[in-house]
């Protein structure tokens, strides 16, 4: 049932203030199965915000957010969004990945606890994804002992071990150093690939060019301009995403 | 240059926790000596001298010192499990549980551990009927109980500081994963508080140990009442700081190590966060 539902993400008319600062502003897109989407924008504009309204994490004011079957806005009680949050996996800018866990372990906890699985099972799945972000020699190592992008890997194959339907990324490359932005990058591109229903914040042009079938550039909370990537870094329509991305280019 | 080396900030003033350090060893071993020279000025022939006196005594001393340390022990175990508890309530979402919590915590840290231990004492009773079954409760396992509940309420303080200094990205990433708050808070924060928790918890623990002997004031058999009982079936005005700065002396022995080891631990976990 879940599968058949299309487009798989569907934000309308999203509202959502901090205090008296409006933050999202009227933000209405979608996203298909499989679809890979990019959200642009200059800091402030509230991108990291609107995927943490994705998985339930921050309550909007207004609007609606359908991701599969859940209807996130209506989400009341903790085990309604738990049951979201197992199809709608987030991987974070400062990784953050568990420290007192092996990283094998980082990634065979949710699984195991949350979703009930057989342990075993979970953890040849485990070691798979291990071997998928290239880190295979890496199973038994503290996250304190890995380096950025090598943590940032274990946190996507954390997020891959819940079988979601949806990953959000948010700028989960703007803490790494140059170098190892590609090798993030790579295990990325290998999963949107695969038709994993992705939704990146990023900074990444380039990368944003290459994988996305469709780019958002979003200014002060509202959604200036979406389109394929093609048409949006070589015919921008708006001049204010002209401006960005001739800052950015 | 200097424009981009760090500020150098005077040093906060010491206010770093009272340590049990060598000098108090010292002194308290100074004193030691004093003493048994003063009682030993004093002897009359025919009595015994000082140190045969207290060598005489100390295995009486010593099962009381057991007493000590048995107190201390349990006290801790039923204090830091109940602990535990009341710290985690303090981050409950229901705002009567973390109110109740609070209060609790902040009546059982701010009261004197004594009027803690005399409440125990005389309303607790001395023993139970259940089922038609008496059940004597020894006024020991009550003094443990007195000396458990601000052992409890600065644990409680602990586990609640180091629950909040842990990230709340922590947080997000385990809700995000779909662990619901308990599990979250169980498996992802408090394991990692353990480290933090850790030098604080030893602390108190010396400061529990030495409090154990408040329990001779409500008539329990530890090292300081069997000194009390000592010195009266001595009847030697002489030997009293000879008796008592050997009874200080234990508990230097005993805390000592705990205290050192302590400072050993925060050194480490200072620099590895």
């Amino acid at each position: 049932m879940t599968d058949s539902i299309d487009p798989i993400v569907e934000v309308r008319d999203v509202h959502l203030s901090f205090g008296t600062t409006e933050v999202l502003s009227g933000v209405s897109f979608d996203v298909r199965k499989g679809g890979v989407v990019c959200i642009i924008g200059p800091s402030g504009a509230g991108k990291s915000t609107l995927l943490r309204c994705i998985n339930g994490l921050v309550p909007i004011n207004q609007g609606t957010i359908r991701v599969a079957r859940f209807q996130v806005n209506a989400l009341k009680t903790d085990a309604e969004k738990i049951a979201l949050r197992k199809e709608v996996s987030m991987v974070f800018q400062q990784y953050n990945l568990f420290p007192h866990k092996t990283a094998l372990e980082n990634v065979m906890m949710a699984p195991i606890h949350v979703l009930r699985e057989d342990p075993k099972e979970v953890r040849e799945r485990a070691v798979a994804l291990m071997a998928k972000v290239g880190l295979q020699t890496k199973q038994d190592a503290y996250p304190g002992e890995l380096s950025g992008g090598q943590q940032q890997r274990v946190a996507i194959a954390r997020s891959l071990a819940m079988r979601p339907e949806v990953m959000l990324f948010d700028e989960v490359t703007a803490a790494l150093d140059p170098e190892t932005v590609k090798e993030v990058l790579n295990a990325i591109k290998e999963l949107a690939r695969e038709g994993m229903t992705c939704i990146l914040v990023t900074h990444e042009m380039r990368f944003a060019r290459e994988l996305a079938h469709e780019v958002i550039f979003t200014d002060g909370g509202k959604i200036v301009e979406s389109a394929p990537p093609a048409e949006l870094f070589d015919h921008p329509k708006q001049e204010r995403t002209k401006a960005f991305l001739s800052q950015v280019l | 240059m200097n424009v981009l080396l760090p500020i150098n900030l005077p040093k906060p003033a010491a206010s770093a926790p009272w340590r049990l350090e060598v000098s108090h060893g010292v002194i308290l071993a100074g004193l030691f000596v004093v003493g048994c020279g003063l009682a030993q000025a004093q002897v009359v022939p025919g009595q015994p001298s000082v140190l045969d006196t207290i060598a005489k005594w100390t295995p009486v001393l010593a099962k009381g010192f057991v007493f000590n340390l048995a107190i201390s022990f349990v006290a801790m175990t039923i204090g830091t499990m109940a602990g535990f508890f009341l710290g985690a309530a303090q981050i409950s979402l229901l705002a009567p549980v973390r109110g109740g919590a609070w209060l609790t915590m902040n009546f059982f840290r701010n009261a004197p551990w004594l009027v803690l231990l005399f409440y125990c004492m005389f309303l607790i009773p001395f023993q139970v009927t259940i089922f038609g079954k008496t059940i004597p409760i020894p006024d020991w396992t009550k003094a443990t109980l007195g000396l458990a509940l601000p052992v409890m309420a600065n644990v409680a303080e602990v586990v609640r500081g180091a629950i909040q200094s842990i990230p709340t990205t922590q947080w997000e990433a385990a809700s995000s994963l779909a662990f619901n708050r308990r599990q979250a808070l169980w498996m992802i924060i408090i394991p990692q508080c353990i480290k933090r928790m850790l030098p604080p918890w030893m602390n108190l623990y010396a400061i529990l140990t030495m409090s154990t002997v408040l329990a001779s004031i409500v008539g329990v058999d530890e090292m300081m009442t069997q000194t009390q009982r000592a010195l009266s079936a001595e009847a030697r005005p002489g030997l009293l700081l000879a008796f008592y700065s050997y009874v200080l002396l234990w508990f230097f022995a005993y805390c000592y190590p705990i205290a050192r080891w302590t400072v050993r631990l925060e050194a480490r976990y200072a620099v590895r966060q």
